[in-house]
Parts: structure tokens; C-alpha cells; sequence
């Protein structure tokens, strides 16, 4: 195993195994306010200090990494579960499917999921479910172009033409033999969107336009560390460097895999 | 490269029709009546009539539309509710100062970005190769806004050499430059980030080109072939990713503009959303989509410049 990938993969793994024990077990209670014991610098019994309210920020900080996961997952899931099919199509029936799948894409591509989100909450208000969504309709082209352009290059084979051959139709051949294909390519772009889905969700929620009160997010966790950065500085490294942490393993992990799963690659480097 | 231009303009024109459909479709369609939806549950059933009545709601929706249109393309975007003065106005004040902020961080970012592509190609495979590209895999993950904060920390508040925060305006050039070096920096830095790797692994695709090995046949050095011969190629990539990333550079400055208080497009338009000012949002949104489609459309128009062959191709 490269060490790009196997940092990465324990860099993911930390925040993935976080938000898991978080559901059941965090070392203070994030939603009990202990005034008494704010900005408190990191110690044997905050190991991250304690934010403004007197909570546990490592505590908080494992909260933050469930909703950061959570909703850059979904946004994936958004992406995939809607922009595969669409791809598949455009790649299936070149003509007017294509061209109008395209330029659905093309049109999505002009609005920034940060666009998308500020449209949605001027009309329904701020969430996490805004995010989701935002993020997640950032995605759908991203994946129809990946998957299209896959498996474009997969309908050319002589093994597509003998499934037609044999009586296959364009839809069946695109998930029985287009699908699997392209299944590695999937993965490695899923890689990156969650890490991207991650940086998104940290920035609509520092500006208000994702998780609200009080649901704790890392994007907002540094929101309202803004104001204190000169009292207690490290109300806003430590959140700041699960992001960073977070994002950077999921990139390497994603170069990592792009690597294992593509031989043309291993023997190039 | 007339057709190619025409055929690409008919696209940018369908593109913005469609999307100025969907941004009406959300803010005016979607909430029912908007004129309730500004002035919230409580407002008396006269004030929300006369209200429905100034911004031109008592007609058909596609009238309305056309209405909305009409009056962009004649510089009219309608009068802000909360302000009370031409959104038009509002946003050509706003972006006076976002624009020269985005412009700022593209500079940065390219004069960040091309020295380390270079140095990493030229020195592939060793140490700063490595250092680099180790750099930048870092500055892809950090988040603008916290890079941002960090930076106020050290050069606003420890070392006191940039200002907080806070924009003085145009009137003294010098001040105005410097209470935007800090945003624009943290802006420029996950920028440069990619840049320099996509310049990176486009000069290294060049290198391998037999034209460069003509060069260095003829006496070139390395270096010499590398910022002559590679360089210009590996520009063609490099130019691609710097239109895709606009739309990121774009929302990036709309988050930094927060953490600096700079008072330009993105606190416009986060103001706009809590005052409900639909109208703002309708219109910003409306500029900021137009921006990214036009930059889509000036990058292809760039590439068939470049390249030829790209003028055939749809």
C-alpha cells in the first residue's frame, strides 16, 4: 500500500470512526451549557479546551464530524443516484438524449452550490437538509460527466457489440456491463466529492446557510469562534484542522485509489 | 471561427434564458405570493397590497417574467425593499469592490502558482518536486475562511501590519489595496494550490513532446526549453481549470467577504437574505449565474483561439 493511501485512509477513518462513536457516546454532553468553565485551553479534562458556552469542543468536535459526513454523504448519494442514470442515458442514446442531458448539466454547472443554497434559504430558511440539497445538485453533473464520458469510451468494444449482438438492450447493457466498468471511476470521483461536499458544508455553515443551532458543525463551530479568535485561540485552530484533516485524507485516499485501481497508472509511476 | 462564435453566443444566450427561468421559478413562483413572504405573517392585508402593487405583482406570471427580463436588459433590476434605492445601483457600488477582490486572488494565485508548477516539473521525482506537490495537496484542504481567520490572527492582530477587517473605499487607493491583501490572499491560496498541480502535470505531459527535445537539440537548456517551449503548451490546461475554478473563486469571495466585513456582493446578498429583500437576492443571483456563464463562454471562445481543431467540434 502507497503511504499516500494509507494516510489518508487513517486520516477518513478518524473522523469516520468520531462521528460512529459520537451517535453513542461523547465525552461531555454537547447540548449542557457550563458558562463557568468557558474558552478554557486545552487540559487533561477538555482535551480541546472549552468554546464560549463552557462545552467540551472535543466533544463538539465529534458531533460536528456526524453532520459534516453525514451531509457531504447524502450530497454523494444525490450525485450519484442522479447523475449516474443520467449519464448513462446521454451515453446510451447519443442524439437528443445526450444533447439535452448535457445541457442540463451545463446549466447546473452555472449555478455554485453556494448560489443554489443562498436561493434556497432566501425561500425556505436556513438547514442542514439546504446543504444536502445544494451540495448535492452540485454533484448530479459531476457524475453525468464522469459517467458519460466512461462510458462512452466502453460503448466502442467489441464485448458491448456482441451483448447487442445478442439481442441486449441499450438500458440492460448499460448496468450489466456499462456499470461495473465504470465502477472504479465512480469511486474515485465519489472520493473527491465528499471531500469537496465536506469544504462546502463547512463554508455554507460558517456563513448560516447550513446546520443550525444546535446541531454543532464545524463550519459553524468556527462562525462563532470568529469573534473570541484573540481570547482563546484555539476555539478556532481545532475545528479548523478536523476540516483540514478530514478533507486532506479523503483527497489522499482518493489519489491513493485512483492509483491501485487503475493498472496503466501503477506501472507509469 | 465566425460560425463556431455564432453557435456558441446562440448557446450563451439559451443558457442565461433558462437559468434566469429557474431563478424566477424559485424566488417569485415558489413562495406563493413573495410581497407575504417579505413583510412576514403578521403584516396588515393593506400594507401587503400596496406592496404587491409596487413591485408589479398584480399581473400574470409570464408577463412578470418578461417584465423582470425586460428590465435587466435595460439596466433596471427594480427597487430594493429594505434600502429603497435601484438594486442596480447597490450592486455596481458592491461590486466595485468584490470584483477588484476576485481579480486580486486570481493575480495572486497565478503568480503563486506558475514559479512552483515550474519548479516542481523541473524538478520532477526530487525534493522540491515532492515539497510541492506535499504544499499544495495541503492548501487543496484548507478551508478559505479559516485560512482567512488565521491570517487575521498573525498579520492583523499579533504583527499589526494589515488591517481586521472593514473596507475604507476607493478614495485612497493605497489603504483600499491593503484592506484587501489579507482576503485576497486567502482567497489566492487553495487557488494556487491547484493551479500549481494542474501546471505541474500539464508541463511534465510537454516535456515528454518530441518539439522539446528538438529545442533542447539546438542548444537549449532544460530551463530554457521549460519556460519557452513547455510553459506556452502547458498554458492551454492551465486555462481551463482557471475558468472552472471562477465559479469557485466567486463563491469563495462571498464567504471571505464575511469574515473580513468587506462590504461587497456576498455581505450584500446574506443582509439581503435575513431582510428577506427578495428582489436583491433575484438580482445578485441573476449577476453572480451571468458571471460564471460568461466566463464559460470567454474560456471556449480562448480554446478555439488556441486550438483550431476545437472550432469543428460542437
Amino acid at each position: 500500500m502507497k503511504p499516500g493511501l494509507a494516510i489518508g485512509a487513517v486520516l477518513a477513518g478518524v473522523a469516520l470512526i468520531a462521528a460512529l462513536v459520537s451517535l453513542v457516546w461523547t465525552p461531555y454532553d454537547v447540548t449542557a451549557l457550563a458558562i463557568a468553565q468557558k474558552l478554557q485551553g486545552p487540559s487533561p479534562l477538555h482535551w480541546f479546551g472549552t468554546d464560549h458556552f463552557g462545552r467540551d469542543i472535543a466533544a463538539m468536535l465529534m458531533v460536528g464530524a456526524r453532520t459534516s459526513l453525514a451531509v457531504a454523504l447524502v450530497a454523494v448519494g444525490i450525485g450519484i443516484g442522479l447523475g449516474v442514470p443520467l449519464g448513462l442515458l446521454a451515453a446510451a442514446r447519443p442524439g437528443w438524449a445526450d444533447e439535452l442531458t448535457m445541457r442540463g448539466n451545463d446549466l447546473i454547472f452555472a449555478f455554485p452550490s453556494l448560489v443554489i443554497a443562498i436561493l434556497i434559504t432566501a425561500v425556505f430558511g436556513p438547514s442542514a437538509i439546504n446543504a444536502i440539497i445544494a451540495i448535492g445538485i452540485f454533484n448530479i453533473p459531476v457524475f453525468a460527466r464522469v459517467t458519460r464520458a466512461g462510458a462512452l469510451s466502453l460503448w466502442t468494444l467489441d464485448y458491448i457489440r456482441a451483448a447487442q449482438v445478442a439481442g441486449k438492450g441499450r438500458a440492460r447493457i448499460s448496468v450489466e456491463h456499462i456499470l461495473p466498468n465504470i465502477a472504479n471511476l465512480l469511486i474515485v470521483q465519489g472520493t473527491i466529492q465528499f471531500s469537496l461536499g465536506i469544504l462546502a458544508e463547512a463554508g455554507l455553515s460558517y456563513v448560516g446557510l447550513g446546520a443550525q443551532p444546535p446541531l454543532p458543525s464545524w463550519g459553524r463551530m468556527l462562525a462563532e469562534a470568529q469573534t473570541m479568535v484573540t481570547l482563546a485561540p484555539h476555539v478556532a485552530i481545532f475545528p479548523g484542522l478536523a476540516i483540514v484533516a478530514t478533507v486532506l485524507g479523503l483527497n489522499l485516499l482518493g489519489d491513493g485509489l485512483r492509483d491501485a485501481l487503475d493498472p496503466r497508472l501503477r506501472r507509469a509511476r | 471561427m465566425a460560425r463556431y462564435i455564432i453557435k456558441r453566443l446562440f448557446s450563451l444566450v439559451a443558457s442565461l434564458l433558462a437559468a434566469s427561468l429557474v431563478i424566477f421559478a424559485v424566488i417569485e413562483v415558489i413562495p406563493g405570493d413573495p410581497a407575504a413572504y417579505m413583510l412576514g405573517m403578521n403584516a396588515a392585508p393593506d400594507t401587503v397590497a400596496a406592496l404587491r402593487d409596487s413591485l408589479g405583482l398584480n399581473v400574470s406570471l409570464p408577463v412578470r417574467y418578461a417584465n423582470w427580463l425586460g428590465g435587466m436588459l435595460t439596466g433596471d433590476f427594480g427597487i430594493s425593499y429594505t434600502y429603497k434605492v435601484p438594486v442596480a445601483d447597490l450592486v455596481s457600488a458592491r461590486l466595485l469592490i468584490s470584483l477588484p477582490l476576485a481579480g486580486l486572488a486570481l493575480l495572486l494565485s497565478t503568480v503563486i502558482a506558475v514559479p512552483i508548477g515550474l519548479l516542481a516539473a523541473a524538478r520532477r521525482g526530487r525534493w522540491p518536486d515532492y515539497a510541492v506537490m506535499g504544499g499544495t495537496q495541503l492548501g487543496i484542504a484548507v478551508p478559505n475562511f479559516w485560512f482567512a481567520m488565521l491570517l487575521v490572527l498573525a498579520f492583523a492582530l499579533h504583527w499589526r501590519i494589515f488591517p481586521a477587517g472593514g473596507f475604507p473605499g476607493w478614495s485612497d487607493p493605497l489603504m483600499a489595496v491593503r484592506a484587501l491583501a489579507l482576503p485576497s490572499v486567502a482567497l489566492a491560496l487553495p487557488q494556487a494550490a491547484i493551479l500549481a498541480r494542474v501546471l505541474r502535470s500539464a508541463l511534465i505531459e510537454t516535456l515528454g513532446q518530441d518539439y522539446i527535445r528538438t529545442a533542447r537539440a539546438k542548444g537549449l537548456t532544460g530551463a530554457q526549453a521549460l519556460v519557452r517551449h513547455a510553459l506556452r503548451n502547458a498554458m492551454i490546461p492551465v486555462l481551463t481549470i482557471l475558468g472552472m475554478q471562477f465559479s469557485f473563486l466567486l463563491a469563495g469571495a462571498i464567504i471571505i467577504e464575511n469574515v473580513f466585513y468587506i462590504p461587497g456582493l456576498g455581505r450584500l446578498i446574506f443582509q439581503a437574505i435575513t431582510q428577506r429583500d427578495l428582489i436583491v437576492v433575484e438580482s445578485v443571483v441573476m449577476i453572480l449565474v451571468f458571471a460564471v456563464i460568461l466566463v464559460t463562454f470567454l474560456t471556449d471562445l480562448a480554446y478555439a483561439a488556441v486550438d483550431p481543431r476545437l472550432r469543428t467540434r460542437g
